[in-house]
């Protein structure tokens, strides 16, 4: 076991898959001599040559079309998308080839690409690369969404992605690359659907995916600490098919929910699963769900009001309490 | 201005191309009556609303593929088109049967009933799929080019389109690529004048599509598309530099399609002159009078192959489309998915 960067995972990730099947190619910009915006690929191109770590030009529509088709006759590429607003270009290829020609061939083609792109609020970039687009992916029947937490799942999730045969979207983020943790020494696969209780607490549950979840860790540490409260973190890693059984199983133990992401509110990760709350449990619910979300608003370029438009930890702390006092 | 074939840079028939003998010519008229009378035949059972959705039918177009894919190796290189797909499919090897079942949205249809017309695919045959969105199927003809080309197959990567697919930006995004990355993809422009129903001059600033190939430095030709000894000639050519590893080629036809864009047009963007006028230049009749002059097949014999194919149409495929099964309602959330995938749960 040892301690490593997420930018580490996926780059062992990468160079695992490559170095066992010949098929695996990596391709997106900048990713070959430049080593790679987030270093996600760092060395390869020495090591594995550049027809397999392709530098693309920026074509996102062109190249992540040209993965896909790749992919239907037995390559499995790793597309690399420099950011997620940039993904914006591909989404012809990825929701009408990808997602959408399984199910209008009658199963005879598959397109098992992996997409891979930070998205999120970094640090003053701008309305145009610092959006989100998980909620826009997540509800494309045929495409798998998945969004690491931590570098065990950035590693895990990657390795399963390349493996499976649908195409699956991996939404990354840009202040995520330099985190640290554990990853096992061992080769593993983590799984694509489903979601993980990574906080027990009994008062409430703290939904939360991808940089959300430390915000409700860090959240739960302060509501456990000066309140008293003990709020359950469920880490919803996969957002393409939502983890039915186990979000209504957690707000089954705890009876209050709220959501945490790092997105506007409308049509999101939030609403969805609140919808299912009210599908699956809503008499077992004591409070009305809530969502600490973005400001509906293209993030804006200066520190403060970059700040005042997305959400924190301590938004986390005030929408519990409020929650648990009975407040508006 | 206007575009006629008369303008045409003439091709040169390549040394290399293996000529044509009298039996080839016959099977490849057949072919292309076949191709005529299964598309004609699709329009009347769209009027019989026995096809829905949207049909875009090939009458006119058919040396195009037929001449192209002859001389490529269809069932083994890879072709991918646009919505007008029919044709194509079948000559890379699928069931006419099964394409109509199909388009008739049986369960039997080649895509099972789920694509529909403007959705063929033939995979055991390597047609890898009709697709909806204009300028689509591109990127996706680059893509196989490179997996080929990383398996080191001589296969190439066939992908045909029409005219205006080529104001897309993934014809500019692909036609680079595939030139950098140098690629075996062969890009065959099906230029018949018009984007659905606006004519090429009022759309498009340069109106000999083969010119635009120049821009990403890939050699490029422009051919008769109604005569499909000079397509074929233009593709062998064309076919020979992609499969000998020189990279991407751009074939140019120059073709028309009779029937609207699709069953929905109201044909009212042209006129009854410049009909008549392609009509003149049909594909089948050209190549029909050709063997007949030569004394290679007769007027009589080619009634009797119209006759034939008509009734092989009409009590093969029509039949069995007509009798095949619709898909199970209880079905329609298969196919979304890859089932049972043990990756999907991690450990395996």
């Amino acid at each position: 076991m040892a301690e490593i960067m997420y930018w580490e995972a996926i780059r062992r990730a990468h160079d695992e898959e490559m170095a066992r099947d010949p098929l695996v190619i990596a391709m997106g910009e900048d990713i070959g001599v430049a080593g790679g915006t987030y270093k996600a690929t760092q060395g390869l191109f020495e090591k594995y040559g550049p027809e397999r770590i392709i530098d693309t030009p920026i074509s996102e529509n062109g190249y992540t079309g040209a993965g896909i088709g790749a992919s239907f006759i037995g390559v499995r590429p790793i597309i690399e998308i420099m950011s997620v607003n940039f993904a914006w270009l591909a989404t012809d290829q990825i929701i009408n080839t990808a997602a959408k020609v399984r199910y209008m061939s009658g199963g005879q083609l598959t397109a098992p690409v992996v997409i891979r792109s930070p998205g999120g609020t970094a640090h003053q970039l701008g309305a145009q690369h610092s959006a989100r687009m998980e909620k826009v992916f997540m509800g494309i029947a045929g495409l798998r969404v998945v969004t690491p937490s931590t570098p065990k799942q950035a590693y895990g999730l990657l390795k399963s992605a390349v493996r499976c045969n649908d195409p699956v979207f991996i939404n990354e983020h840009e202040l995520m690359y330099n985190m640290k943790g554990e990853v096992s020494d061992e080769e593993f696969f983590h799984p694509l659907e489903g979601s993980e209780v990574v906080r027990q607490g009994r008062d409430l549950t703290l939904f939360g995916y991808n940089i959300s979840v430390h915000w409700c860790l860090q959240a739960a540490e302060v509501l456990a600490r000066d309140h008293g409260i003990e709020a359950e973190v469920v880490d919803l890693y996969a957002l393409n098919p939502l983890d039915r059984v186990g979000i209504a199983e957690s707000v089954r133990r705890t009876h209050k929910a709220i959501v945490v992401e790092e997105a506007e509110a409308p049509v999101g990760v939030g609403s969805e699963v609140m919808a299912i709350l009210n599908e699956e449990c809503f008499f077992e619910l004591d409070a009305s769900p809530r969502r600490v979300s973005a400001l509906n608003v293209p993030i804006p370029y200066n520190h403060g009001l970059e700040k005042a438009a997305i959400p924190n930890p301590r938004d986390v702390i005030e929408s519990a309490l409020a929650m648990v006092q009975g407040r508006r | 201005m206007t575009v006629v074939s008369s303008s045409l840079k003439s091709t040169n028939t390549s040394p290399n191309a293996a000529a044509l003998s009298d039996a080839d010519k016959v099977r490849l008229l057949r072919e292309m009556l076949y191709a005529r009378r299964f598309e004609e035949r699709c329009y009347e059972a769209y009027v019989e609303s026995k096809i829905g959705g949207f049909l875009h039918l090939y009458s006119g177009q058919e040396a195009c593929a037929h001449g192209v894919l002859e001389a490529a190796r269809p069932g083994r290189d890879y072709v991918v088109t646009g919505y007008r797909d029919h044709i194509h499919a079948i000559k890379c090897g699928a069931d006419p049967k099964a394409v109509m079942a199909e388009l008739f949205a049986k369960e039997t249809g080649c895509s099972k009933g789920r694509g529909g017309s403007m959705h063929i695919f033939d995979v055991a045959n390597r047609f890898m799929g009709g697709y909806a969105l204009v300028g689509g199927p591109f990127p996706l003809a680059v893509g196989m080019a490179k997996a080929i080309k990383l398996k080191g197959d001589d296969d190439i990567a066939i992908c045909f389109l029409g005219d205006a697919a080529n104001n897309q930006g993934t014809f500019h995004e692909s036609l680079n690529i595939a030139k950098v990355w140098d690629l075996p993809v062969l890009f065959v422009c099906e230029n018949n004048l018009y984007g659905i129903g606006t004519r090429i001059e009022r759309s498009t600033s340069v109106l000999d599509q083969y010119k635009r190939a120049a821009a990403y430095d890939i050699p490029a030709s422009q051919t008769d598309g109604q005569d499909i000894d000079a397509v074929y000639a233009a593709a062998c050519e064309a076919v020979n530099h992609v499969r000998s590893g020189q990279g991407p080629y751009f074939l140019e036809l120059m073709t028309y399609r009779y029937r609207g864009h699709s069953m929905s047009d109201s044909n009212a963007y042209r006129t009854k002159d410049e009909e008549q006028r392609w009509l003149g230049r049909d594909p089948i009749a050209l190549l029909q009078e050709r063997l007949a002059k030569a004394s290679i097949l007769s007027d009589e014999d080619y009634k009797k192959m119209d006759t034939k194919v008509i009734d092989e149409i009409e009590d093969s495929v029509i039949a069995f489309a007509e009798e095949s099964p619709a898909p199970d309602v209880a079905d329609v959330e298969k196919y979304v998915l890859a089932e049972n995938d043990p990756y999907v749960q991690g450990r395996v």
